[in-house]
């Protein structure tokens, strides 16, 4: 096995799997970053990652104080998070999420043939919406993607694309009829991006869908989606279906992305303005040394 | 394969597909040596073989849609027209021409014996093969074989059929007549009946094949099923023999194409063009016609090579033999892009430019002239598009009413002229059914009732072309602007700049990038002056019409003399045309 052997990927946190679809001491089996993994909850809720052990099939009854040697772990956002090399102490912020009227839930986990900056590619950009996403999260002939700025926060080093606008019908299940939507994007993880919405609801607020991307190889990833929403009216189901349907629309045309891995030499694509923040992502990854799920340029 | 294989082979012609696999609109995935295709017929017939991604993000064209006349990108809705491949239309940025020359890399094409040859840089012509020259073919159902090329050769050598008269006769006499590298022909003897067959192998990757079956002459209608589940039957049986026997060898490796990168120009955001009035190109006068009373017509054909891409509003220079420069729209509809088609009016008082091509210019006779150059681009973000022309105004704007028509987008033209015989390019006319409307006889007062008529209804999202005489022109965007109109949304273009110029200023102009500062004195443009101290501009009418060789501005006040900018795009202040427009303030600053 070839394995990940790039330093800036090993070192980060990813999400594996949703709390609430892991049955507590019963063995989960899941593969980051080419290696096989198995995890599971102990008794009172607390995780625990392990490299995959024949003694502990997937699906058996574990007690899991057998398990001595674990991988690190952490809790966030409904997800069990784990890292293969020396992890940092937090895990980027998303401060909506403890918003007592949030309604928090895991939208989907779902298998693509693609590599992870490709499908934070396909999250950031809208120019897709009234062709991918057609009659949901856009029409034709409304197709412009107005000017839009992207910066990188030195604070948190992360990049942030801001007064994102484009023109909806339908934006998510609580809106009844089109409208400019505001958008703002987070990326603050090579795998994660973050994104905010004008909220049907309340248009001071702003409902959050993030990606957590889990690696599988260089070319697959499973896409983990959280949502944090201010929608009182639709029942989860619904919520779900919502962002499914809408995923379900972007995993072929990234299944049939050449090269799957992202090329980062600018002379590999064409990007045009609507592409900014694109342009920001790859440089930033450029900047950050990553070579995993990515063609580096060269130099 | 070995390598000096490989090498031969990217220099050779190979079928990639079979004419019927390129069924109406339908878009086929082709692969060849490791390398994948989008192939496409388009509805005048060519086949386009292209690389298979889309230069934008990489997704795969053979997933795009074939409209007849272009190729569309599911992801972000990128057009590519026939044969140049050349991007028309990006959906992002409506109000933009996609001004650099985004072109997606194309393979040749040729059919022959059912089959669409193509390669990555094959040398000469197809191979003829004596055995299918001057007879029927029927080409058999492709069938691919997870082994490499060596192996299927060696079986096919030995590959029995029965003649097509023959299917149940006695087992016959199968021998080779030819054989080569890619293609094997055998003919099959059994008493009287006689069928020759040549089976060409297509190496789409090391470890896989296509067996591509044709059979010299036609059976019978009624034989023919027969003949193809015969074939289809032995050939299966021949796949399994093949993938047996590889299944047996070592795994070779997948061969790697090499994408070309894209060119530096369109690696990063776009720049805009320095040359400046081109001649780039020669072409024939392929047709010269009368489309309508003092109006010609004339087809422009390359004389070498492919013309460039053009969007709908875009106008090409012609350099005539007078020495005279003039610009004419190109009328041409999506995707026929074999040559350009323009018209021409007779102007009672030419300067020489229509008069030349009138009198002087024929068929046969051989022009330079520009690449097509759009400063008046088409938005297809429109709820509804409101085309106005007005007698020879109506070149740009034909070709808008094609590319909204073919697309379905909601549009209205309205054509003002003087009677049915003064309307051009009826041919064209016919095609946009019930879009057209026409306005004949009108004078100016009646004129602009029906303006008043046809602008009344502004809603948001509706856009508005117009192109015509002078006097109609500033009509229309008075009445569209009194009716509420926006400034962005009356887009026009004018034949010329009938403004008087005063060019009695003198002033200063700072050039930001090229860190220089320059004296204009009056009787000067700043066009010469830049062009006088070497810094190049672009340009076409330079007359202050066409738009070509603006400028931006970064301070200092515009004495706008042009008619390309808008009202509010004067007033903004941040943009001049450097062939007519002068400085109110004593100092300019431009962005050069």
């Amino acid at each position: 096995m070839t394995g990940c052997t790039d330093p800036t990927i090993l070192n980060l946190w990813f999400a594996i799997g949703a709390e609430q679809e892991t049955t507590p001491c019963i063995v989960s089996d899941t593969v980051l970053l080419e290696e096989d993994l198995s995890f599971t909850l102990d008794r009172v809720g607390q995780p625990l990652v392990w490299r995959r052990d024949a003694r502990w099939p997937a699906g058996s009854v574990i007690d899991t104080s057998d398990v001595s040697v674990t991988l690190p772990v952490k809790q966030a956002y409904g997800y069990i998070w784990t890292c293969l090399g020396q992890p940092s102490a937090d895990i980027f912020p998303i401060e909506e999420y403890d918003e007592p009227d949030r309604r928090n839930l895991n939208a989907a986990s779902i298998g693509v043939n693609v590599s992870g900056p490709r499908a934070i590619e396909n999250f950031l950009d809208m120019g897709h919406f009234p062709y991918v996403h057609t009659d949901i999260l856009g029409v034709q002939p409304h197709t412009e993607v107005k000017e839009y700025d992207v910066e990188i926060s030195e604070s948190r080093d992360e990049i942030v694309a801001t007064r994102c606008r484009f023109f909806q019908p339908m934006a998510s299940t609580a809106s009844t009829g089109g409208a400019d939507v505001e958008y703002v994007y987070r990326v603050p993880h090579p795998y994660c991006s973050v994104l905010y919405k004008s909220s049907g609801q309340n248009p001071q607020r702003m409902d959050v869908i993030a990606l957590f991307l889990q690696p599988v190889n260089q070319e697959r990833v499973r896409a983990h989606m959280l949502l944090s929403m201010l929608d009182e009216a639709n029942d989860e189901r619904v919520m779900r279906r919502f962002q499914q349907t809408i995923f379900g629309q972007d995993k072929p045309i990234l299944e049939n992305q050449y090269p799957k891995k992202l090329p980062l030499d600018p002379r590999a694509e064409t990007p045009i303005r609507a592409d900014k923040s694109a342009v920001a992502y790859r440089r930033w990854l450029s900047s950050k040394g990553v070579t995993y799920g990515v063609i580096p340029a060269a130099n | 394969m070995g390598n000096t294989m490989l090498e031969a082979a990217q220099h050779q012609w190979h079928p990639i597909a079979s004419s019927e696999e390129l069924e109406y609109r339908h878009t086929f995935h082709g692969q060849l040596l490791g390398r994948e295709f989008a192939v496409w017929r388009a509805d005048d017939g060519n086949v386009n073989v292209w690389e298979n991604r889309c230069l934008h993000r990489g997704v795969r064209l053979s997933i795009g849609i074939n409209d007849g006349t272009e190729l569309t990108c599911q992801y972000h809705g990128w057009r590519y027209a026939n044969r140049t491949a050349g991007c028309t239309y990006i959906p992002a940025h409506p109000a933009d021409s996609p001004a650099r020359t985004i072109c997606n890399r194309t393979y040749p094409a040729v059919e022959r014996y059912g089959l669409v040859w193509s390669g990555e840089a094959p040398q000469g012509d197809p191979p003829g093969v004596a055995l299918l020259d001057g007879t029927d073919v029927l080409s058999l159902r492709p069938i691919p074989v997870n082994a490499d090329l060596e192996t299927v050769h060696r079986q096919l050598t030995a590959y029995v059929f029965q003649p097509n008269e023959g299917l149940d006769g006695a087992k016959a006499a199968v021998s080779v007549e030819t054989s080569g590298d890619l293609s094997i022909g055998l003919s099959s003897v059994s008493g009287d009946c006689k069928t020759q067959a040549v089976f060409f192998l297509q190496p789409v990757d090391s470890d896989r094949t296509v067996i591509r079956g044709v059979l010299a002459g036609m059976p019978a209608h009624k034989a023919q099923l027969d003949v193809l589940h015969h074939h289809n039957e032995r050939l299966s049986a021949l796949r399994e023999r093949c993938e047996a026997e590889a299944s047996q060898l070592p795994q070779p490796e997948k061969l790697q194409p090499v994408i070309q990168p894209v060119s530096e120009e369109l690696a990063g955001m776009p720049e805009q063009s320095t040359s400046g009035r081109n001649a780039d190109l020669r072409v024939k006068i392929a047709r010269k016609w009368s489309t309508a009373e003092g109006i010609a017509g004339f087809e422009l054909v390359s004389i070498d090579g492919q013309l460039p891409t053009f969007q709908p509003g875009a106008h090409i220079d012609v350099h005539l033999p007078n020495g005279l420069v003039r610009q004419y729209s190109v009328t041409n509809g999506p995707g026929e892009t074999q040559s350009y088609k323009i018209g021409v009016k007779r102007e009672p008082d030419s300067a020489g430019g229509s008069q030349c091509l009138h009198d002087d210019v024929r068929e046969g006779d051989v022009l330079a002239i520009s690449e097509p150059r759009n400063n008046f681009p088409l938005r297809r973000d429109a709820v509804k598009t409101l085309l106005i022309a007005g007698g020879i105004g109506v070149t740009p704007i034909l070709s808008m009413a094609q590319a909204l028509y073919h697309t379905g987008l909601d549009f209205e033209l309205h054509y003002f002229a003087q009677d049915d015989s003064h309307l051009a390019f009826p041919d064209i006319l016919e095609t946009l059914g019930d879009s057209l409307h026409t306005h004949l006889g009108l004078d100016p007062e009646e004129t602009e009732q029906c303006l008043e008529g046809l602008l009344a209804d502004y809603q948001p999202a509706m856009h508005l072309y117009v192109c015509g005489p002078g006097p109609m022109l500033e009509t229309t965007r008075h009445t569209a602007d009194r009716l509420g109109w926006p400034d962005q949304a009356v887009h026009f273009e004018y034949f010329k700049n009938t403004h008087e110029i005063d060019d009695s200023t003198s002033f200063e102009i700072a050039l930001s990038r090229s860190v220089m500062t320059l004296q204009v004195p009056a009787g000067t443009t700043i066009m010469d002056v830049l062009r006088d101290n070497g810094v190049s501009v672009p340009s076409s009418c330079e007359q202050g019409a066409c738009g070509t060789c603006v400028a931006t501005v970064l301070e200092g006040e515009p004495d706008h003399q042009d008619v390309y900018l808008s009202e509010t795009e004067k007033k903004r202040g941040d943009r001049i045309m450097t062939c007519v427009s002068r400085s109110k303030s004593a100092r300019l600053v431009l962005d050069i």
